[in-house]
């Protein structure tokens, strides 16, 4: 009989980081010993160990490494966001971290430090990867090679707080994303993203964040 | 032959016949050629800034050192000929200016980047087009040709990356600015990895340009043979002064270079990576950067040189504005009045006599979009 547990994510959660090695589990004793199988919380990433393992944090730990270097492996691009930040600065969001305890009359309204950080982390993620995509010509479908930052570092000379603003070469008012697709069109040779593709958002997402602080002045030449 | 011509026939010829006026270098012809096509823009209604239309001021010679000019092309980022055209067609189209040239400049700087990932498909066909120069070209590396071999393959096809020459009693010297210390090896990175990290200009995890110790002292050791009033004209791939650093607009070393340099009289740098309109002195160092072939860069959002007149902000329905190449007049006195040939804009010239005055004289006119 084959028993499933499921570890808790908890011990993924405090081994994640770090590159880890497959600890030595205590090892089955023969082939028809199905010994107990050990099931992460993605519900798909399982190891077995003899049906005799210690109950002892040690050997605990052990399986919980176990699992993690296999979820790891399977999830290569896991640190994504940090590795994007170490290579190209992206602008932090707003500290909102003043709201902590405020609430607004809502018996489950207080703004939680959990709150204040998941706000932040989201934000930030969609602009890093914005700029994973700006960084990108594979990403943005460029059929030349050719990424936004090549004319844009760090999204220099963007501008989006100039826009809307007519554009006689458009024959229309230009949103942001209105140039991003011209450039994609044009310089870079791809094809147009929708409006509401989620590299387009994210684009838009890392080209605003880049220029924060700076005053909306639609219009602007 | 029609008597009437639009005005951009009118346009073309003015500049066509200034620039013709501009390399023959004969004060009194150039004065005419100057004043003719000023006056013919004047008639011609069309507006124009004096100072990217009119002739530079050559000085009169003096004895045993004559005048003379030089063309550069830079930046040109070359992919595989089958992945990118665009970057090609850029090339050849500063190739035919500079074989436009009449006369034919003494020889035709390339300032480096001809290859966009040091790729040996993309040196090669660099190489390839290049020999349609007619004048002779004079190579300088970038770090888009050094870090995938870290200069193995432009070294077979261009030789040294180091060296200097002397021409018409000006000594040049060519360097090599963009070594960058080890960030690869303790990364377990890949050359092409290496190579990517490199070729973005925003990418945090390179390190900063520099010369390095043992090219420094070569440099010493070059310039010992020459007396103080021999005036010298340095080609580096980065700006040998700090500007930006995130960008490596940028060179670490670079107080420790121009001290070198500061022992002479006349002293001139003239860089690429940068990809814009950049004037710069430092004591009596001038610098000038150079336009890409390829694309613009923004101006940095810090550190601008003050006697810099910026380029305008280029136009991304232009196709190849903010791009281009230009040539270089070396005056009597061994001083570089500077010209930035923009394509689809006026030519901007940046004379020598502008940064000599500390920007009080002969500025070039400012754009009318500036970057902000």
């Amino acid at each position: 009989m084959t028993r499933t547990l499921t570890a808790l994510g908890l011990a993924v959660m405090t081994t994640a980081g770090g590159a880890l090695a497959a600890p030595d589990l205590v090892p089955l004793r023969s082939a028809d010993d199905a010994g107990v199988e050990v099931k992460l919380c993605d519900d798909e990433t399982t190891v077995r160990i003899a049906a005799d393992t210690p109950k002892t944090r040690a050997e605990g730990q052990k399986i919980a490494d176990a699992l993690m270097s296999q979820w790891q492996q399977k999830h290569p691009e896991q640190d994504w966001v940090a590795r994007e930040r170490e290579r190209h600065a992206v602008t932090p969001p707003a500290d909102n971290s003043g709201l902590v305890g405020k609430a607004q009359g809502q018996v489950y309204g207080q703004v939680t430090p959990l709150d204040v950080k998941t706000w932040e982390r989201e934000t930030l993620a969609m602009a890093v990867h914005g700029s994973t995509v700006f960084h990108s010509g594979d990403e943005l479908g460029s059929t030349i090679a050719v990424s936004c930052d090549m004319c844009h570092p760090d999204a220099a000379n963007t501008h989006p707080e100039t826009y809307p603003k007519f554009q006689p070469q458009l024959g229309r008012v230009a949103l942001l994303r209105d140039m991003i697709n011209w450039c994609i069109e044009h310089p870079v040779r791809g094809t147009v993203l929708a409006p509401d593709d989620p590299k387009m958002r994210a684009l838009e997402a890392y080209i605003l964040a880049q220029r924060k602080g700076k005053a909306l002045d639609y219009g602007k030449r | 032959m029609a008597k009437w011509k639009s005005v951009e026939t009118r346009w073309y010829e003015d500049r066509d016949a200034l620039f013709r006026g501009l390399r023959r270098l004969d004060r009194r012809s150039f004065l005419r050629v100057s004043f003719a096509a000023a006056g013919a823009a004047a008639v011609s209604g069309v507006r124009f800034a004096p100072h990217s239309f009119q002739t530079v001021s050559v000085a009169d010679a003096k004895e045993g050192r004559e005048p003379f000019s030089f063309a550069y092309i830079s930046d040109s980022h070359l992919y595989k000929r089958e992945l990118n055209d665009r970057f090609v067609r850029s090339l050849l189209r500063a190739i035919d200016d500079v074989n436009a040239m009449d006369p034919q400049p003494d020889f035709v700087l390339f300032g480096g980047d001809l290859a966009q990932l040091g790729q040996r498909e993309e040196l090669d066909l660099g190489a390839q087009l290049l020999k349609n120069i007619k004048a002779p070209v004079r190579m300088m590396v970038g770090e888009h040709d050094w870090f995938l071999d870290m200069g193995a393959r432009w070294r077979e096809l261009f030789g040294k990356e180091t060296y200097s020459f002397d021409h018409k009693g000006v000594h040049f010297v060519v360097l090599q600015s963009v070594n960058e210390a080890d960030f690869w090896t303790r990364r377990g990175m890949t050359p092409m990895e290496r190579m990517h990290t490199v070729a973005g200009l925003d990418n945090g995890i390179q390190s900063r340009f520099e010369v390095g110790a043992p090219q420094r002292e070569w440099l010493k050791n070059d310039l010992s043979r020459y007396d103080d009033d021999t005036p010298v004209i340095v080609f580096s791939h980065s700006p040998l002064y700090k500007y930006y650093r995130n960008w490596n607009f940028w060179t670490e070393d670079a107080e420790e270079v121009q001290a070198i340099l500061r022992g002479f009289d006349r002293v001139t740098v003239i860089h690429g990576h940068t990809h814009q309109m950049l004037t710069n002195r430092i004591g009596n160092i001038h610098f000038h950067g150079m336009l890409s072939t390829a694309w613009p860069w923004p101006y940095a959002p810090e550190g601008l040189p003050k006697l810099t007149v910026q380029m305008a902000r280029p136009d991304p329905f232009n196709p190849n504005d903010g791009c281009g190449d230009g040539f270089a007049t070396v005056t009597a006195e061994g001083l570089v009045d500077k010209v930035y040939n923009l394509w689809n804009r006026n030519p901007v010239d940046v004379p020598s006599a502008y940064l000599a005055s500390g920007g009080k004289k002969s500025r070039p006119q400012d754009p009318s979009l500036a970057s902000f």
